[in-house]
């Protein structure tokens, strides 16, 4: 005997799933059923039995939440077979939870595929569909239709879609099987069968304009158009027209291109160049701090210099005692183009309130201008610079010292203090000394404040941040003594 | 220290041809320049920002996650969004640019009102998902953002447009407006276009690298600073949700792939870009003296894709994939992963039930939807070679580099004609 199921074109999916679910409590054999959609003709074998009366078996009847996902979209699909499939997978998931991770499986393998054409389906749907401006608005709210042509059955799934995004119209989508009408922000379905009717909105043709004029001849590949555009669709496409003639022309516009060859400039281009250097050259400040910022931005020497944002320029009063030579920019400092801003000069910030020190009184920089880093996926991991970019950026530092003069050099972390001593060696045993420096200014160094930051947290940061901000605190005595 | 705003007034012989043109000129003739104008520019993503839609019935439009093609030009290029250039009047005179000040192009502009008709227009017939908007520099970089901002505020303020906006913004303009547009917009872009700095001095001489990428730099901080939360646990907003991006022209310099990827993976790396475009140097109509038309570099265009996706989801690197031996250049003939696998033969057969993630993801065929199913599939039982095919694998490619109980390559892995297995047979492109 066979259970004969009819299923209505609207609702199809809950329809499906209350009469699976009393047939799998039955344990009725999928073999046993025969689906169909209202109006379809029922198989050969119309030797038919009426469904078990609700809950008639006792068989609990569960699945997982992905499942139910799955079969919404599987029984979208037009092909006869999917309400037999997805129930034969609704028996089997009974006693295999996991069936749909197993895509080895033919079954479920078979699911996948139709809902992934269904899926498609719809996004195609989404992308196709071609409204028309259908007379003049009622009630305020303008009228649009479409006529579209889907390969399954999405019209029901695929109205939240429209309804989300054209909310403040009233619009219509007719298939062949079934209209959609979004009239007042209400939906209504209408399963009689449609012909394509005839309209014509004047905006496709500043479409079609926009579609000829976007498309570049140089680069014809017909086969990833097709591909992502088929065939199928082009006929209620306002746009797809014009492809025969596009790609017929384009061979020849490229052709004309490489005759006319390079062409004269208009007589104005040169006058707007002109005026746009002398613009660009008053800008660019003379002398002093900025002339030395606004030069160093346009360093081209720099190793570093093509991958990181910017030079970072010295800050500070030009007529300050003390300048403190950091290693280089991080790369909060890199993006702001400011020294001393990033988690390290927060520390430094906090360090300078403790020790007394007011940051403003005093000229900071870096030994190195640039950034170096390596870029790892989307972060970017800091590199201490070498020799020869220490060297590179020193002519800076010594611009800088001859520009601010100042009466002692606070070196803060290695680097400094071999771009301003020119040795590396023993950094930890000259922590606290006094060494005759770049241009003969006396240098007093310290720890850089990152290298507390990657000391191990607690006890260890804390005492090298103490012993820091001490270091900090004797910056005022140093300088009487070598005042 | 720099100034923030310039104001070098230097239009004003544009000025008086363009209101002549304006006249003349249709609504309909303008879109065809102002869209020619654009299509030198690849993007044309409208996924990856925040879900709105227009359901409560005020206001138009929706995103909701992925993007969507509505059209596709016979270029193979996706028509996502409505691009177009604001103007393509400009002042500058960028050697690879049709809107160049030295070329003879006809010149248009759209009114601000105009754009916004032309983007709810089309939106409203689900021509488009927004609006991509770009512009030549008129006036001042300062004055050009302005408009284009008013355009954005005026979609998304008086008429409500819920959709998809990607603004191209001007490396000079003012903080502020750029802060502005990040706000109205969805995505935010300023194209590097030529790879190296020097490139760039020599085809952009108004261009400056180091600008551009402070611009970049300058978005990445807004972002951070809004992405922040407040003391009431919440975010200050909503800035360039979808990211920011850029493009670089192939082929017109010298650069070569090695430059390229190592130049993107910087980028990505220190502005956390969205994207990274490659455009192959296309001829325009109206071309420069100082750089010659070529035949676009299409599959080598094709390969960098390739290969940028291979460094951001299969955890590629710029050595990887070129070296100085091949002269810093991808093997146009076969596809990236590929290429590696040919040269690390060394590390294949895997055994797909045993390899770990990172080296299944290596395996030619294999993609990450594949690699993700077959490791949950492999925890149900063993998979054997016709498994492999229903969990989506490219056979033809990995059956040289795994094996499976029922299946081994033998000497296959290690024979000298693998390649030509894989590589098209020699023949001579024809020029179109």
């Amino acid at each position: 005997m066979t259970h004969l199921v009819t299923l209505p074109w609207i609702g199809t999916f809950e329809a499906w799933r209350s009469a699976a679910r009393v047939l799998a409590q039955s344990a009725v054999p999928g073999a046993q059923i025969e689906w169909r959609l209202e109006g379809e003709s029922a198989g050969l074998f119309a030797q038919t039995g009426p469904l078990p009366e609700g809950n008639a078996g006792d068989l609990p009847v569960k699945v997982p939440k992905d499942f139910l996902t799955l079969c919404r979209t599987v029984i979208s699909h037009s092909h006869q077979e999917r309400f037999a499939l997805a129930y034969d997978a609704l028996c089997r998931v009974q006693d295999r939870p996991r069936l749909l991770a197993d895509r080895t499986d033919v079954t479920v393998g078979r699911l996948h595929e139709m809902a992934k054409n269904v899926r498609r389906d719809m996004h195609k749907m989404k992308a196709f569909v071609r409204f028309q401006e259908v007379g003049a608005p009622v009630a305020g709210r303008r009228q649009f239709a479409a006529w579209f042509e889907p390969t399954h059955h999405i019209v029901e799934p695929i109205t939240g879609f429209f309804a989300r995004r054209f909310a403040d119209m009233d619009w219509v989508i007719a298939t062949p099987r079934m209209t959609v009408a979004f009239r007042d922000g209400v939906v209504s379905y209408d399963t009689s069968l449609r012909t394509k009717p005839d309209f014509e909105d004047p905006t496709e043709e500043l479409w079609r304009t926009y579609f000829a004029n976007i498309f570049n001849p140089a680069r014809l590949k017909v086969k990833a158009m097709s591909s992502e555009m088929p065939k199928k669709y082009w006929k209620n496409l306002p746009e797809a027209a014009l492809i025969p003639d596009l790609i017929a022309g384009a061979e020849a516009r490229v052709r004309e291109m490489a005759v006319k060859g390079p062409s004269i400039p208009p007589s104005r281009a040169a006058a707007i160049t002109k005026r746009l250097q002398v613009a660009k050259a008053r800008e660019m400040p003379e002398g002093g701090l900025d002339g030395l910022a606004a030069s160093l931005e346009r360093w081209a020497l720099c190793p570093i210099g093509t991958c990181a944002t910017q030079a970072v320029p010295g800050e500070g009063p030009t007529d300050a005692d003390v300048m403190f030579v950091g290693e280089q920019p991080g790369d909060v400092e890199d993006l702001k183009g400011r020294v001393f801003c990033g988690p390290a000069g927060q520390m430094l910030d906090r360090a300078f309130g403790e020790a007394g020190l007011a940051r403003e009184a005093y000229y900071l920089t870096n030994a190195v201008k640039h950034f170096k880093f390596q870029p790892r996926g989307r972060r970017r991991i800091h590199q201490s610079p070498a020799r020869a970019e220490i060297e590179a950026c020193k002519w800076w530092l010594e611009q800088e010292l001859a520009l601010i003069r100042p009466k002692l050099i606070v070196a803060i972390g290695a680097t400094a203090l071999e771009a301003l001593t020119g040795i590396r060696a023993g950094v930890r045993n000259r922590r606290g000394q006094i060494e005759a420096g770049l241009g003969g200014v006396p240098v007093y160094s310290t720890v850089h404040p990152s290298y507390l930051l990657r000391l191990p947290e607690g006890r260890d940061q804390e005492a090298g941040y103490a012993g820091f901000v001490a270091d900090l605190r004797r910056v005022p005595e140093v300088l009487a003594s070598v005042a | 220290m720099r100034q923030t705003s310039r104001p070098f007034r230097v239009a004003s012989a544009y000025v008086r041809t363009y209101d002549e043109h304006m006249a003349q000129r249709t609504l309909k003739d303008r879109l065809a320049i102002l869209s020619d104008a654009a299509k030198y520019d690849a993007s044309c993503a409208s996924s990856g920002t925040t879900k709105r839609n227009s359901a409560g019935g005020t206001g138009l439009g929706s995103t909701e996650g992925s993007g969507i093609c509505h059209a596709y030009a016979p270029d193979g290029r996706c028509i996502s969004l409505l691009k177009i250039l604001m103007t393509n009047f400009c002042i500058y005179d960028c050697a690879y640019c049709i809107n160049r000040v030295s070329s003879n192009v006809d010149r248009a502009r759209f009114s601000v009102d105009e754009v916004v008709w032309l983007t709810t227009e089309f939106y409203r017939r689900n021509y488009i998902e927004g609006l991509f908007l770009s512009s030549g520099i008129i006036k001042s970089p300062d004055d050009t953002m302005a408009d284009m901002v008013r355009i954005a505020r005026e979609l998304r303020v008086t008429h409500n447009f819920r959709g998809y906006i990607h603004l191209k913004t001007i490396p000079d303009a003012a903080p502020q407006l750029i802060e502005e547009a990040g706000l109205l917009a969805d995505r935010l872009s300023i194209n590097v276009e030529l790879p190296t700095d020097a490139g760039v001095k020599a085809y952009a001489p108004e261009k400056e690298p180091a600008t551009i990428r402070q611009a970049m730099g300058a978005v990445r901080l807004k972002q951070a600073e809004y992405r922040e939360k407040t003391h009431t646990g919440r975010r200050k907003g909503n800035f360039a949700p979808a990211g920011q991006s850029t493009q670089l022209i192939v082929g017109a310099d010298g650069a070569s792939d090695t430059t390229i990827l190592k130049n993107s993976t910087a980028l990505y790396a220190s502005y956390k870009l969205k994207r990274v475009y490659y455009s192959a140097f296309s001829p325009i109509p109206d071309s420069s003296a100082n750089l010659p038309l070529i035949k676009p570099p299409l599959m080598r265009e094709h390969r960098l894709y390739q290969a940028d996706w291979l460094m951001r989801f299969y955890d590629f690197a710029a050595d990887d994939l070129t070296s100085e031996a091949e002269g810093d250049m991808l093997d146009l003939a076969i596809d990236p992963k590929l290429s590696w696998a040919l040269k690390n033969r060394g590390v294949f057969p895997l055994d797909v039930n045993r390899a770990g993630r990172e080296m299944l993801l290596r395996v030619p065929g294999f993609g990450v939807k594949t690699v993700n199913r077959l490791l949950a599939a492999r925890r149900i039982k063993a998979l054997r070679y016709d498994d492999l095919t229903r969990l989506g694998a490219s056979l033809k490619k990995a059956r040289s580099f795994i094996t499976t109980p029922d299946w081994s390559p033998g000497g296959l892995t290690d024979s000298e004609g693998l390649r030509a297995r894989f590589a098209p047979p020699p023949e001579q492109l024809s020029l179109f």
